[in-house]
């Protein structure tokens, strides 16, 4: 018997990026956790609320030994919201999901975190991060290829070049590009409905807002080719030639 | 030392072989010691565009795994005694191709050759990635249409990512080699124009090789086609880009639809 959808109005189902620190333990774990302990005395309040990721990529461990692994981390109130690098056996039911795909982030990104308490005493380099106001936006000074990928959830992008098709520019904020805007660009990616796509020339495959997509069929064909500035009003993304 | 060029292009069918061919029997007629390596384990061609499919003994796998020593691999050309070819396996596939072998093979290649020309297979997986990882030269081989162009941009892509010397933070030198231009169907717009796909990649043009049938009759006689008919228009080409990769400032000139009488009566030889 088929299922009747009984409510018409689809989920809204979104993408987005979050930083996570990310620990990789070495053999012996003991010994790894006990220099663990210390980081977290010397800096209080480090783990908390922070969301961690388990890197176990080229650890021999077996099932067991994760378990008690994951357990050792839940009495330190460290929470794991996910594990990178395990083989298929490793996990089992009730362990954090596996993560994939994880990219490496700038030592400027951390900083954001929130800030760390200074206990008085020694202080050692690698656990106090200096806090500065994060980047507000970066520029890319080549073209975009077929297939790359610029992904800065923290602000703006600036594109001095074009950016090719099947290329995809995705921003926390604005996007602009010194060019021909021949594929992908999505703007106020985690939630910045006033960002704005600008360009020298639209010719793109598709354009996104906070969400909101519209796709290369559905743009006016009045501005292909031509300098255009996109933004987001009331759902809806609206576009205007550039002088 | 020599340098290292790879001659590649993400699309099938561009040219990349038969470019390897005529380009390096153009720097080999030059006085130049030339050998042009096959990438394409499993469906080489590059055998065949050289003439030399009926004396291949042992191939790159083979030196790679040890079982042949490079010298014995090496074919010399029959016309040209400066122009080598190390063929692939067309029994195996491309993962009999190792980063360490490949390493070894050009490395010990370099020191004996002013020239290493890498026929990349298409795609950009293992064989594609392996030839161009050691190339201090890159030559982006595309035909003027649009999905010949965005390949393109994706392997160019890929030389700023996958090779050694983007590796090392060093800039590749790129050139782009425009094949099978055909000027009648670039003036109806049936075909990108010159300036169109130079917009779109942004490398420096190095050759415009003109669609012509002296390409297939060449290669139907086992020829790189700057041997066997060196007054055709596609190979004046190619002698013209073999010249400015040596570093000669040559004007590119696109081809027009009409020869001179001369090249009618001197540009068709019999195969």
């Amino acid at each position: 018997m088929t299922k009747v959808l009984t409510d018409a109005r689809s989920i809204r189902i979104k993408g987005r990026s979050f930083l996570a620190v990310v620990l990789s333990p070495d053999l012996p774990l003991d010994e790894w956790l006990t220099r663990l302990d210390d980081l977290a005395s010397r800096s209080a309040g480090f783990f908390l609320g922070r969301p961690v990721v388990l890197d176990v990529t080229d650890l021999d461990i077996d099932r067991g030994q994760l378990k008690e692994l994951l357990t050792a981390f839940a009495d330190r109130n460290v929470s794991i919201m996910g594990i990178e690098g395990a083989r298929p056996s490793l996990l089992g039911p009730g362990m954090p999901p596996a993560l994939k795909g994880g990219r490496p982030v700038s030592e400027d990104s951390m900083a954001k975190e929130p800030a760390v308490e200074v206990p008085a005493g020694k202080l050692s380099p690698e656990v106090i991060r200096e806090v500065r106001p994060p980047l507000q936006s970066i520029i890319v000074r080549e073209p975009i290829r077929s297939g790359q990928s610029v992904i800065f959830p923290e602000g703006d992008v600036t594109v001095i070049g074009s950016v090719a098709s099947g290329a995809e520019v995705i921003a926390g904020g604005s996007v602009h590009i010194y060019g021909t805007l021949r594929g992908r660009v999505m703007a106020g990616s985690v939630g910045n409905s006033s960002a704005r796509i600008f360009c020298r020339k639209l010719d793109a495959e598709l354009l996104a807002i906070d969400g909101i997509y519209q796709v290369a069929e559905n743009m006016a064909a009045s501005l292909k080719g031509q300098p255009v500035q996109l933004w987001l009003e009331n759902d809806t993304i609206m576009a205007e030639k550039l002088a | 030392m020599g340098k290292v060029i790879v001659v590649t292009s993400g699309k099938g069918g561009v040219g990349k072989t038969t470019s390897s061919a005529a380009l390096g029997a153009a720097l080999a007629q030059k006085g130049e010691k030339v050998v042009v390596v096959d990438f394409d384990v499993g469906l080489r061609n590059l055998d065949l565009v050289m003439g030399a499919e009926r004396r291949v003994v042992y191939d790159i796998v083979n030196v790679i795994q040890g079982d042949a020593k490079l010298p014995q691999a090496l074919i010399r050309d029959k016309r040209l005694e400066t122009l080598f070819l190390l063929p692939a396996s067309q029994t195996r596939d491309k993962d009999a191709l190792t980063p360490e072998g490949v390493e070894t093979v050009i490395t010990e290649l370099r020191r004996v050759f002013d020239w290493v020309i890498c026929d990349s297979p298409a795609g950009i997986e293992r064989g594609a990635t392996l030839a161009m990882r050691h190339a201090d030269i890159a030559v982006v081989v595309t035909n003027p249409e649009v999905s010949s162009v965005r390949d393109s941009d994706r392997i160019i892509g890929l030389l700023d990512a996958k090779t050694l010397k983007a590796e090392r933070g060093e800039r590749m030198e790129k050139h782009l080699l425009l094949t099978r231009y055909d000027p009648l169907r670039a003036e109806r717009g049936d075909m990108l124009k010159v300036d169109d796909v130079l917009e779109i990649l942004s490398i420096p043009l190095i050759g415009i090789i003109p669609e012509s049938m002296d390409v297939l009759r060449a290669s139907n006689i086992g020829a790189p086609v700057t041997l066997a008919d060196a007054r055709s228009a596609p190979a004046q080409a190619y002698f013209d880009a073999a010249r400015r990769l040596c570093g000669e400032a040559l004007p590119i000139t696109v081809p027009g639809e009409k020869r001179g009488l001369f090249g009618k009566i001197f540009g068709r030889k019999a195969a």
